[in-house]
């Protein structure tokens, strides 16, 4: 590949530059055939390559499992069958139940819309209380979060369990949510509070003068302002809890349990015929949310991790 | 009522009141949680909890047993291979593709779409895909076998010995977009003027890249790299859904072990001392780049 960016002006010009001749005009670039062939061709390369997994995914949930034994992963389906679909959906196993993904994909709407709504409601208070109102102390409290956000949680989770199982609510929904909030915070607050100092400090003086509180200017005044990022938030939050793992299984009762979670019992369940098929329709129906998410949003979600990897 | 209308008022905790209410759950969350649950767990691994935390102090025993025990061995040296050519690979692939993206291409926006996708999928979802892609009964093994190739081997799920390289095909497939995204915004931070300086001094183009553009990145170079290192450390979901750690025990990871003793085998103090382990190798690769980074501006 290094090859692709080594074809350059020869050393003619640098020659000529060290005559102290200006050089004659920018030289156009070649769209040397070559070059470009190389440049497209290993771009068209690693896009398949990352594009691969998605296709094997869909043409494996569209066949039948004869099909699957006889054929290879990567031909398209002789038969087109919806079937594993809507078994992946409705009757598929995991060893506890039999009604397939939709109970996880329920409870993983129930629980990333609640989370997603208040960890970014509680960290666009912060955000804005540290960039305008910032009272002693705060920037301690702040230094704490965000270097918290490099703990591994494995170190934090016991502690959180005995938190919540003193509060009566580990294994449920809203002890999960809470989790969700905490952990979305550090990276949450930093991206709220980084976008209400740029914003002009006029606005809020202004609004001080004519008498406005704390409430008022952030309801009236820096919410309206700032829906972009709160897009931004929200898409970061939405894919990051949907896809969540760890925090599904550690902090929910079975009954509970997020999709991700559901979808590895379903697949890596060892009873019963593997039908690859349905394990499949299944993994696309998981990843479908934050897919769509991501081909909806394009560039914004390319913001919100670039916001994201602040945090790490 | 705002306290700020009475500044100077002996009572200084009333000062910005509402500010202060409303910055409750960070401060709850920094000091309970991130500060207090680390300093717990860390004070609990001294101890021989089992099934509940117990207050009984054992000194070093959790460590001493977790330093023999095999699995525990396995687990750190599959992080290591894994988070060494995870940041390698990861920084390489990603620049060359960041450093493609940036020849003014056409199609660029297409083109980020497709590597980044991968990174909106959970850690689940790719290691279910892979364990498919690389199953050897129906897989690449058995598609490359049917073309011809009888005695083709490729099946490093199902072989201790490389399976960890495995799960960090899947694991470079989900992250390198990232990657690439972070150098690519890198890229275009650079001046123009640089770019055209070096052609009409005619330095060779892989040159200017190496010499003079990767130098200048440092700063978004080493930002990425805590990135995808505190990622690594963290590598969890990926393995359960891939390998569910096995063969055996063969691609156990420290984050699969600390779940497992705190929530399976009802052995707490091992839970607590491995999760310890955990947060001194992250301190190891933070302390001293936040050192780096802010230490000398922040003090001053």
């Amino acid at each position: 590949m290094a090859d692709t960016v080594s074809i350059k002006p020869g050393p003619a010009l640098a020659a000529a530059t060290k005559a102290g001749i200006e050089p004659r005009g920018a030289k156009p670039r070649r769209t040397l055939s070559g070059r470009n062939i190389m440049l497209y061709g290993t771009l068209a390369v690693a896009a398949l390559y990352y594009l691969l997994p998605l296709y094997v995914m869909v043409v494996t949930s569209l066949k039948g499992m004869p099909e699957i034994r006889l054929g290879n992963i990567f031909s398209p389906p002789l038969e087109v069958t919806f079937e594993p679909w809507a078994k992946a959906w409705a009757t598929a196993c995991t060893g506890l139940n039999c009604d397939g993904l939709s109970r996880g994909f329920w409870n993983s709407v129930r629980i990333t819309v609640p989370s997603t709504l208040i960890s970014i409601l509680v960290a666009s208070v912060n955000g804005y209380a540290l960039a305008n109102w910032k009272f002693k102390g705060a920037d301690l409290f702040f230094t704490i979060l965000i270097v918290g956000a490099f703990i591994p949680y494995q170190v934090m989770i016991y502690p959180i369990v005995i938190v919540l199982r003193e509060m009566g609510i580990y294994g449920t929904l809203t002890g999960l949510i809470i989790v969700h909030t905490i952990f979305g915070m550090p990276i949450l607050t930093l991206l709220f509070r980084n976008y209400f100092s740029s914003l002009p400090e006029e606005l809020f003086k202004a609004a001080r003068i004519d008498g406005a509180g704390f409430w008022q200017i952030y309801f009236r005044i820096m919410l309206p302002m700032s829906l972009p990022i709160f897009v931004v938030a929200m898409i970061l939050q939405i894919t990051g809890i949907w896809n969540d793992f760890l925090f599904g299984v550690v902090f929910t009762r079975p009954e509970y349990y997020p999709m991700t979670v559901q979808l590895n019992n379903i697949v890596n369940s060892v009873q019963g015929v593997k039908e690859y098929n349905v394990n499949m329709a299944a993994t696309l129906l998981t990843g479908a949310v934050p897919l769509f998410v991501y081909f909806v949003s394009g560039r914004l979600f390319v913001r919100g991790i670039a916001a994201g990897a602040v945090k790490g | 009522m705002t306290g700020q209308a009475h500044t100077g008022r002996p009572s200084k905790l009333l000062r910005n009141l509402s500010s202060k209410i409303a910055s409750i759950p960070m401060m709850l969350t920094a000091v309970v949680i991130f500060l207090g649950g680390t300093v717990w767990t860390v004070v609990y691994s001294f101890t021989n909890s089992k099934l509940l935390p117990r207050a009984k102090f054992v000194g070093l025993d959790q460590y001493e047993r977790l330093w023999d025990a095999p699995r525990w061995i396995v687990s750190i040296q599959n992080l290591a291979i894994y988070g060494i050519f995870t940041l390698i690979f990861s920084l390489v692939i990603g620049f060359l593709l960041a450093a493609l993206m940036d020849q003014k291409i056409r199609f660029e926006n297409t083109f980020r779409t497709i590597f980044l996708y991968p990174f909106a999928l959970s850690f689940i979802v790719t290691g279910l895909v892979w364990q498919w892609i690389l199953n050897p009964e129906f897989g690449v093994q058995s598609v490359v076998r049917s073309l011809g190739w009888e005695s083709f081997t490729f099946d490093p799920l199902y072989n201790s010995d490389i399976v960890i390289y495995g799960v960090l095909i899947a694991g470079l497939w989900q992250g390198t977009g990232l990657v690439m995204c972070l150098l690519l915004a890198g890229l275009r931070g650079i001046d123009e003027d640089i770019w055209k300086a070096a052609r009409v001094d005619g330095i060779p183009m892989w040159k200017t890249y190496l010499f003079i553009v990767i130098p200048m990145m440092r700063p978004v170079f080493i930002t990425t790299l805590v990135i995808i290192a505190s990622g690594i450390v963290k590598v969890y979901d990926l393995v359960v859904a891939q390998t569910s750690g096995g063969p055996g025990i063969s691609s156990e990871v420290p984050a699969k072990y600390v779940y497992d003793y705190m929530f399976q085998a009802q052995n707490l103090g091992q839970g607590f001392a491995a999760s310890t382990m955990m947060l001194v190798t992250v301190a190891i690769i933070i302390v001293p780049w936040a050192y780096l980074e802010f230490g000398g501006r922040k003090r001053g």
